[in-house]
């Protein structure tokens, strides 16, 4: 069974954003750049599910600039076989990510796609869902666990109100979630190895689709600065100070 | 010419730097609070290293090593350098020495190193002979096939966890042999050493022989060719302290930059006042200066140019560059900076010994002088 895993790049999870001074968006000259987290999960499952001999072949996807290609090399040295480039300097929103996407699920005929739910940089939580829809496919999204049986994946879910476990008949759709399981490093053989991979660049053009955004960005403002905490001596001090200052009981 | 990094060193890069922040990071206190890394803690952090094929990195891969190339080694040991030697000890990268074992000592010594079997320490120092080792007193003498080795070295880094030490002794005058010693051989005694100022939890240790029988075998290359073995394949050495220098100052100078951005007296960022910020450009330039100088001497060592002076420079420019920067960056905190609430303090202390080890500074500038001079018959 094919496996397709969309990798983003995103500003590393440790660099502390700033807004860019014109209120465009944020600032992502000289910052560190990594694989979107809940994608690092999606490999990683992807492999697992390889390395118990469900999977055959993990191809990593990932849209947008040039420098994607070193999100795939990334997910290449954890240990996708191959990477398909989409490359374009426009602005992706989901719908256009998922018509991509699509476009390419029909070209490669996975059986499988496993997404992030989410990339930690607009926090959309879109993709996934617009593309099952787009392919009529079956979804399951924030996966936990995951497991494939012949023609069906049965996905547990983390939902407001516990867990949901659902059966999915393939193909389909799995976001990921964060206890999903633990991203692996990648191995020094593996990184000397992602080299002799085969990446493949396609252009929106070449699959069909009009990347165009359809939701304009009026304005990006920093988040309003919290106030300092402070110290109270006592309980009966700390509820003196929600009654009269805070005024919240 | 090209500065940049390829994909395969970027992505080294980057996963030893993620390993070393998310897993040794927060073993980093309680080394120093403790002053000694368990050895169970000290295992587990082999055999991940093993399991992702980045132990012994320095080796051929025909040994079973990661076969980096110097650039490449030199880089990882640049991001081991960001934190505790404690730790980073663990992350095996056997001398390279060992390369010079016959095929049967290969077999007990360096494979096993390879497969984190074994931990190896190197004894050149004694209490007599620093900085001028050709002046050791450890001797071993003949007898029949056997040789008998007395004396004392001390300094010697993590003995204290090595199954083996590979130890240089007189077999004459100006004669000196390299030997292959065995834990608990008959003779031979593993002592704790000092306490020191720098590198808490990473031990130095006492060798003691008493008349320690070793057979031939033990000798790693040829007898009386103890410094001849040395130059082949510790030339580089020096180089791993550089780029460790690069690393930790890396770290330190990050650590105060976000703290100029971030902390305000006078009603702004200190980072504001010049007096702060112009600290920071020189830091960045002295570490961005030294980091230069180390991947470039590793990158002539990998085109087979003579290399000599160039590994001096780094070492003795980066290991001074790294006592600047990490007194400015706790300057740049003020006093919290000498609290051991940040790693601060424990980068200025650790700095010292870089001045010392693997040459002193006085040694780097002799040999560094000594190249410019000897063209004029100096
Ligand atoms: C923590 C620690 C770990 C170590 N680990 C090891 C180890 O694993 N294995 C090992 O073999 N050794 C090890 N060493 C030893 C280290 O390499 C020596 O300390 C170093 O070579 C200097 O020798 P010394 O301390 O005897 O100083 P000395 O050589 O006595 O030097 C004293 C001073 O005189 C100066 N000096 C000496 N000769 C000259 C000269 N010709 N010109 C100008 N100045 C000179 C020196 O620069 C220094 O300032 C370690 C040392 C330390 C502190």
């Amino acid at each position: 069974m094919k496996v397709l895993v969309p990798v983003k790049r995103v500003v590393d999870y440790n660099v502390k954003v700033r807004v860019r001074s014109d209120g465009t968006g944020v600032e992502t000259a000289g910052v560190k750049m990594s694989m979107n987290p809940f994608d690092e999960i999606a490999v990683e499952e992807a492999i697992r599910l390889k390395e118990k001999g469900v999977v055959s072949e993990i191809i990593a996807v990932s849209l947008g600039v040039a420098a994607c290609a070193e999100t795939i090399r990334t997910a290449l040295a954890m240990g996708a076989d191959r990477g398909i480039l989409v490359e374009t300097d426009a602005e992706l929103q989901p719908l256009a990510v998922a018509k991509l996407l699509r476009a390419l699920a029909e070209r490669e005929q996975p059986r499988l796609m496993i997404l992030g739910k989410q990339a930690i940089d607009d926090d959309m939580n879109a993709t996934g869902q617009m593309l099952a829809a787009l392919l009529g496919w079956s979804q399951g999204t924030f996966a936990s666990k995951i497991t494939i049986d012949g023609d069906t994946a049965t996905v547990t879910r983390e939902v407001d109100g516990g867990l949901e476990t659902v059966a999915l008949t393939m193909p389909a759709i799995i976001t990921t979630d964060l206890r999903l399981n633990e991203p692996r490093y990648a191995s020094l053989p593996n990184i000397m190895k992602a080299r002799k991979k085969p990446i493949e660049t396609v252009r929106p053009a070449d699959l069909g689709v009009d990347p165009a955004p359809r939701l304009k960005t009026l304005r990006v403002v920093e988040p309003p600065k919290r106030q300092a905490g402070a110290k109270v001596a006592s309980v009966a001090e700390l509820v003196a100070k929600l009654r009269t200052e805070a005024k919240v009981i | 010419m090209n500065f940049g990094l390829t994909e395969e060193q970027d992505m080294i890069v980057r996963t030893v730097r993620d390993f070393v922040e998310r897993e040794l990071y927060p073993l980093e206190a309680e080394v120093e609070r403790t002053g000694s890394l368990p050895r169970e803690i000290g295992r587990d952090i082999q055999r991940r290293v093993r399991e992702l094929g980045f132990y012994a990195p320095n080796i051929p891969a025909e040994y079973g090593g990661g076969g980096l190339d110097t650039v490449g080694f030199a880089l990882l040991e640049r991001e081991l350098g960001r934190t505790a030697m404690a730790l980073n000890a663990y992350w095996g990268r056997p001398s390279n020495i060992l390369c010079a074992c016959t095929p049967e000592q290969r077999e007990r010594y360096l494979l096993p190193c390879v497969r984190g079997e074994k931990i190896d320490a190197l004894a050149m120092t004694e209490p007599d002979a620093g900085s001028d080792v050709r002046g050791m007193k450890a001797v071993a003498r003949r007898d029949g096939d056997d040789w008998i080795v007395n004396g004392t070295k001390h300094f010697i880094s993590h003995a204290d966890i090595a199954d083996f030490v590979i130890v240089f002794v007189a077999t004459g005058a100006r004669h000196i042999t390299c030997f292959l010693v065995d834990r608990g051989t008959p003779g031979f005694d593993i002592r704790p050493g000092y306490r020191s100022v720098s590198h808490r939890g990473y031990h130095n240790c006492i060798l003691t022989f008493d008349d320690c029988r070793l057979p031939a075998g033990q000798i790693l290359g040829a007898e009386g060719g103890g410094f001849e073995v040395a130059n082949t394949w510790l030339y580089a050495t020096r180089l791993t302290v550089a780029a460790m220098c690069v690393g930790r100052a890396r770290r330190a100078l990050d650590l105060a930059v976000a703290y100029a951005a971030q902390r305000r007296q006078f009603g702004q960022q200190i980072g504001k006042f010049q007096g702060v910020s112009f600290k920071l450009a020189d830091m960045v330039t002295a570490v961005d200066a030294a980091d230069l100088l180390t991947l470039a001497a590793a990158w002539r060592l990998d085109q087979n140019l003579p290399a000599n002076r160039e590994i001096a420079e780094a070492k003795l420019f980066a290991s001074e560059m790294l006592a600047r920067v990490t007194d400015e960056a706790i300057q740049v905190h003020g006093g919290m900076g000498l609290m051991d609430d940040l790693p601060l303090e424990r980068f200025w202390r650790d700095a010292r010994v870089e001045r010392i080890w693997d040459g002193t500074s006085e040694i780097q500038r002799h040999i560094i002088s000594r190249e410019l001079l000897r063209p004029h018959g100096g």
